[in-house]
């Protein structure tokens, strides 16, 4: 049987308190309770706080660039579909110097589970505003405070049809285990939100401040809706919703690509592969 | 006299900027330059510069708002280090084919993979033919003094082309050192007001940036951007007598260190060369004729004028903290292109060091400088290509 020690890495160098090691601990854990062995998933990250996940677990993983966890993870998933791919990034990473590829991602519907650490801050950096930095907040580098409005990941994924959006909090892992399990077993491209404090450079956004917001989505939600999810999704502020905002069932890029449909790529002997049979694949 | 203080290279290099005052500034952190704009923001936000900070969302954004900030007619500014340079690439070009005079402090930094963020050269030299004034410096006081030269080489009318400041990330970028600052006045004139040409908020003269230009004529902007840094050359040297003039230190195209009788030369760029000026004084005192140049432009690269500097030297070593794999390192290529262009023909060797931040030693140059001497002796070189400390 496996546990979640047998995930168990290299010491992690992240501050005393960080919401990014309860978001680790309950990864391992949903991991071991989905009996998923440290030889049958690939974590895959960029760079910054939360990118150091990966250095931090037992299992394949992948260190890329800033802001490219999820086109190498695309690459990764469509070489082995057999296999589960988890990107890990942080807000900036994802929402900011890598934006477009959240968007292509969700649009091709690519079976990856996308696991965003939202410490609404660069971390990494020490403290410069990302997209997910509330309007007015001041920082080292936007002394005015944020010009910007917060991005809104869960909006913009049930706009762009994203087949399984969630949003889960550091402070809450039992929530947090079951949101990365529901995102694990979902058939499709799955964003999971994490709402994560970042103890050092985000002094707005605390334990506290989510603590006094954060409320389970209740079971009358009905996740399928998808209007009824843009208005659960669209929900910030003295009140924030966690839980499945947005889920559908349609194909993913692995069923529409025929010739990987039936054999992930890395099983398919190449001796045996007919040419005609490939292209007929395709028509 | 300007006052004196002990700062880091970044604190050095967001103070020039600051002195600068750029009409825009827009940027994106990474380590290790992160510092400039975090110090610039805060003189940004207690209202001593009149910048626009424009913070954006990658490298490719930051130089892209330089270029549209730049082209609509005002002085900009930025900085970056290694995957934030690489990122910026395809812009860097619009950047340099559009003759816009941006001036980059670029805070060298290894590349990925595997990732590292300490000093080396990879980014700088990776961003050699992207047709930017290249200006490199040894420690805080010349990248100081080098920002305040590249705004005036990039800005000069017969150039107008971008340029950007070189130091070590960390082993400058982060270590704290004596340094004289200008007064606020001196630079004022010194850089003197902007002039742009051609700016795009000139609503009377309306221009087109970047229009199509197929084999017809691409090639005549080609060698009009070659001819244009190529006259960078002189200008860096008539800046830098200007600069002189006001400051007290003088610079060229590049410094000789003990060269004018060396039968033995080495070549080592940035803070490495202070290391290595260290070692050729020890070996001096014990007789032997060896001699340091440490370039400082390296694009245009002053070939003729390196030549002429190494002439006496029969044997040269040629140390490169960047890698061109499967060649020879960038800087040997051009100290080797120099010397066969000038019919002259030294044994000449190339040692890789510092990858990734490694510390380069005194005895690293030593026994650089030995294997020099024996290769005078002998007149033969056994490796040409060697990288030095590395763990076998
Ligand atoms: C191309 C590039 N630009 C900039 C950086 C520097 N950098 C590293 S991580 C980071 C942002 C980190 O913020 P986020 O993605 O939210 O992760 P966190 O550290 O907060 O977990 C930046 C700007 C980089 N590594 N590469
Ligand atoms: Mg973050």
């Amino acid at each position: 049987m496996v546990t979640s020690r047998d995930f168990e890495g290299r010491t992690p160098a992240w501050c005393p308190g960080c919401g990014n090691f309860p978001i680790l601990k309950t990864l391992k854990e949903a991991l071991a309770e989905l009996d998923i062995e440290p030889h049958g998933i690939t974590v895959v990250s960029g760079i910054g706080q939360a990118a150091k996940l990966p250095h931090y677990m037992r299992c394949h993983t992948f260190n890329g660039l800033h802001g490219r966890t999820l086109p190498v993870a695309t690459g990764i998933r469509l070489a082995n579909h057999a296999m589960p791919v988890i990107a890990v990034a942080g807000d900036g990473d994802c929402y900011g110097e890598g934006g477009n590829h959240l968007i292509h991602a969700a649009r091709r519907n690519v079976n990856v589970k996308l696991f965003v650490h939202d410490n609404q801050v660069y971390g990494l950096t020490k403290g410069q505003a990302s997209p997910t930095t509330m309007e007015g907040v001041v920082t080292k580098t936007q002394p005015f405070g944020s010009l910007s409005e917060a991005l809104n990941p869960l909006a913009l994924a049930v706009a762009l049809d994203c087949s399984f959006a969630a949003r889960g909090y550091a402070g809450d892992t039992e929530q947090l285990r079951h949101l990365m399990k529901e995102a694990l077993l979902h058939k499709g491209f799955a964003l999971l939100d994490i709402l994560q404090p970042c103890v050092t450079f985000n002094r707005v956004n605390t334990y506290q401040w989510y603590g006094e917001r954060v409320y389970r989505v209740s079971g009358g939600h009905d996740p399928t809706d998808r209007i009824e999810a843009f208005r659960k999704a669209l929900e910030w502020g003295d009140r924030i919703p966690t839980g499945i905002i947005y889920r559908n069932v349609r194909p993913t890029l692995e069923e529409r690509i025929p010739v990987i449909r039936d054999v992930p790529l890395v099983a398919m002997p190449q001796a045996q592969v007919d040419p005609d049979r490939l292209m007929q694949g395709f028509y | 006299m300007g006052k004196k203080l002990a700062i880091t290279g970044n604190q050095a290099v967001a103070e020039a900027m600051k002195q600068i005052n750029p009409d825009v500034c827009a940027a994106y952190p990474i380590t290790p330059s992160t510092e400039i704009m975090q110090r610039f923001a805060s003189f940004v936000s207690d209202g001593v510069v009149d910048t626009e900070l424009v913070t954006v969302e990658s490298e490719h954004s930051a130089m892209s708002a330089c270029i549209g900030a730049s082209a609509a007619g005002g002085r900009v500014m930025t900085a970056t280090s290694s995957q934030g340079l690489a990122l910026m690439w395809e812009m860097l070009h619009i950047a340099a084919g559009m003759r816009l005079p941006i001036a980059m402090a670029l805070v060298n930094r290894a590349l990925s993979a595997p990732i590292n963020i300490h000093g080396d050269h990879s980014d700088g030299m990776g961003s050699r033919d992207c047709s930017w004034i290249q200006i490199y410096s040894e420690n805080a006081q010349e990248a100081y003094d080098n920002i305040f030269q590249a705004v005036r080489i990039a800005e000069h009318e017969e150039i107008r082309l971008p340029a950007m400041v070189c130091m070590d990330g960390f082993i400058i970028s982060h270590s704290i050192e004596s340094m004289e600052f200008l007064p606020d006045e001196v630079v004022r004139d010194f850089i003197g007001e902007f002039k742009p040409t051609n700016p795009l908020l000139d609503v009377d003269k309306p221009v087109t940036y970047g229009p199509l230009v197929l084999p017809d004529y691409y090639i005549e902007f080609k060698k009009a951007q070659h001819e244009a840094i190529k006259r960078a050359k002189k200008v860096t040297l008539d800046v830098a007598k200007e600069f002189e003039k006001v400051s007290g230190r003088s610079y060229g195209l590049f410094e000789s260190y003990r060269l004018d009788d060396a039968e033995i030369a080495i070549v080592v760029l940035n803070s490495a060369a202070g290391t290595a000026k260290d070692v050729v004084d020890a070996f001096r005192d014990k007789g032997i004729k060896v001699g340091l140049l440490k370039p400082r432009l390296f694009r245009p690269f002053p070939y003729e004028e390196v030549a002429d500097a190494l002439g006496s030297a029969r044997v040269i070593g040629v140390f490169d903290r960047a890698d061109s794999f499967g060649g020879f390192g960038p800087m040997y290529m051009e100290i080797a292109s120099a010397m066969i262009a000038s019919g002259s023909s030294p044994v000449m060797i190339n040692r890789i060091y510092g990858l990734g931040g490694r510390d380069f030693m005194p005895e690293d140059a030593e026994a650089v400088i030995k294997e020099l001497v024996e290769i005078a002796d002998t007149g033969k070189a056994t490796t040409l290509k060697e990288y030095i400390g590395v763990r076998e």
